[in-house]
């Protein structure tokens, strides 16, 4: 078996994720390829050829793939699959928006989300926000993945593949790039931080995240948010953590002022500890929380803020 | 331009699903269902195109059994013009609902399908997609704004790193993401209104398509337990747990 993983990147830096995708196809097992789609991307494809367990970098690097537009991308990596049996992509974004493509182009299922590989043809993945688990077999003869990124512990990067050019471009010629409004932020990753802390409607505006801020500073930690308080303007929509945002695992997970809806512990869930703290003391948010302080969090945060 | 937009029958968000004790798959039975979510917001979306002048007609469809006809009048009550259903007992895998989706886009020839991003049961998140690499559309998911400009679509998506905005050129397929909207309600007008607006019924095996499944379901089990927590009575004591305890801060 040989197995193609998309590494996701800005064209500047190796995503975390990725050392987690390869994770998942050494679990598969086989020969395991690095595909760097982009442009200028050349610090990317240094970084991947160092991830343990790849033996080859694929680097795609043109102006067509510097959005990693899906309809470009996507024709590269279907002409591209011949060569493989399986092809994986981080289920983030990015491989959320072509990976179905390259599927359909191929004529097979996507198996999305999986979280535990049960052989070369079955895997785990998480239904219904997270409330079932479902174990399925594809029956294709090549298997189209997206990895969720928290199932797996990521590989090490003392490696050392061969890099190889991909000269072939694709360019679909219907879609174009217009611009990009990039959330900046000193913190953390929201995916790839040990700590994150987020704030849920109870917060009531923008400014007092603020409140979040100092802890999060304190602890290293990312901030982010509830669906209610994304919808409320309070934040912007990379934050939303959730069953259709994203979905993250640290090792401590502090939700403030949020209820805890099903559709948002789909989302935290499995952080190794959970912290609540919400005024009141029905919130289901407790119901999942290690530990909960029952609490109005203008008077908690900024003593907790103080104490650490 | 004509407007389709492909809808769902789903479990209510507000249920959380039960796994049956065979293990073979969640119990649906005598368990709300309705729209889901993302679709509404495709429906909404389309409404909005039409009442700006900008979409003349709005097509509703749904893929299942007779009840996502309910489904297809909630669509037809927020303002759907018609609406057609693919009868199929079967669970379809993604491919072929896009499959069969890509015999009403050629029948219908819509500019602009609007899917929503994924549906809430199975959270795939694959159909829009796969609708646009058979038709051989360019595709906006993830949508939070959709401007139609001429023989464009430039579409604005919520990334992973905030927001990116793309032109399409038309025919494109969209689908939709949280903020994109807020669907209205159906008023009870329109609900009356809804039942006597066309819908066609159609089966998925008159279109000579192989629905062969291409994923088999192994079993479904109920998600680990978390143990229970404590409550604290203190920041102090909070403070302490997460030092000392749990020793997840120094
Ligand atoms: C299709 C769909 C997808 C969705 N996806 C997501 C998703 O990905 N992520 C997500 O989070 N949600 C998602 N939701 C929304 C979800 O159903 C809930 O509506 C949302 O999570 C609620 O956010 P919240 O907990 O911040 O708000 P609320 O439910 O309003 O809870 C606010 C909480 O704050 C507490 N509070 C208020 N004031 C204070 C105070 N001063 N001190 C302490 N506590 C206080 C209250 O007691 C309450 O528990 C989705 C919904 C749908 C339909």
């Amino acid at each position: 078996m040989s197995i193609l993983v998309f590494a996701e990147h800005d064209n500047s830096e190796l995503k975390s994720d990725t050392l987690k995708t390869v994770a998942a196809a050494q679990a598969i097992g086989g020969d395991i390829h690095l595909l760097v789609a982009g442009h200028n991307c050349q610090a990317v494809a240094e970084a991947a050829s160092k991830v343990n367990g790849v033996s080859k970098v694929l680097v795609a690097d043109n102006a067509a793939y510097e959005h990693q537009l899906a309809e470009n991308v996507s024709l590269l990596v279907t002409e591209l699959a011949a060569d493989y049996s399986h092809i994986l992509a981080t289920a983030l974004t990015t491989g959320k928006n072509f990976m179905p493509r390259v599927a359909a182009l191929l004529d097979v299922a996507q198996i999305s989300d999986i979280i535990a590989v049960e052989s070369s043809d079955t895997f785990v993945r998480p239904i219904y926000a997270g409330n079932a688990i479902a174990t399925v077999q594809s029956l294709d003869s090549k298997k189209v993945i997206t990895v969720r990124s928290t199932g797996f512990d990521a590989v090490a990067t003392d490696g050392n593949a061969e890099i190889v050019a991909v000269d072939k471009v694709t360019d679909a010629g219907i879609s174009s790039h217009v611009n990009d409004e990039l959330s900046v932020s000193e913190r953390p990753d929201l995916g790839a931080a040990s700590i994150v802390i987020s704030g849920g409607r109870g917060m009531q505006n923008g400014e007092n995240f603020k409140l979040l801020e100092g802890i999060a500073d304190k602890l290293g930690a990312a901030i982010g948010a509830s669906r209610a308080a994304v919808d409320a303007g309070f934040v912007p929509n990379d934050m939303q953590v959730g069953q259709t945002g994203k979905i993250v695992a640290p090792d401590l997970y502090i939700a403030v002022g949020i209820s805890g809806a099903i559709q948002h512990l789909a989302g935290m869930k499995d952080s190794k500890v959970i912290v609540a703290i919400n005024k009141d003391a029905e919130a289901p948010i407790f119901q999942v929380a290690d530990y909960g302080l029952v609490a109005d969090l203008f008077d908690a945060l900024p003593e907790l803020e103080s104490k650490l | 331009m004509k407007v389709l937009v492909p809808i769902k029958r789903v479990i209510d968000y507000n249920v959380k699903v039960r796994v049956k004790a065979d293990n073979s798959n969640v119990d649906l039975a005598n368990v709300k269902m309705a729209i889901n979510p993302f679709c509404e917001i495709a429906v909404e979306e389309a409404v909005r195109l039409k009442e700006a002048g900008i979409a003349t007609e709005v097509i509703a469809v749904s893929i299942g059994n007779k009840s996502c006809q309910e489904q297809l009048r909630t669509a037809l009550a927020l303002g759907a013009d018609r609406a057609i259903q693919i009868e199929t007992d079967e669970n379809l895998d993604s491919i072929n609902v896009a499959k069969l989706l890509q015999k009403i886009v050629e029948e219908e020839q819509p500019q602009l399908v609007i899917l929503g991003k994924q549906s809430i049961d199975s959270d795939n998140n694959q159909t829009g997609q796969m609708l646009a690499a058979l038709t051989g559309m360019a595709q906006g998911t993830f949508a939070s704004a959709v401007n139609v400009d001429g023989d464009k679509v430039n579409v604005t998506r919520e990334v992973d790193s905030g927001l990116q905005t793309i032109a399409l050129t038309l025919p494109a397929i969209v689908t939709t993401d949280l903020r994109l909207n807020e669907p209205r309600y159906a008023s009870l007008p329109n609900i009356m209104k809804a039942k006597r607006k066309p819908l066609d019924v159609k089966s998925a095996a008159d279109f000579g398509i192989d629905l062969t499944a291409r994923t088999n379901l192994i079993k479904v089990t109920p998600p680990a337990q978390r143990k229970a927590g404590i409550i604290v009575e203190s920041i102090d004591e909070l403070v302490e747990k997460l030092k000392n305890e749990a020793k997840v801060i120094s």
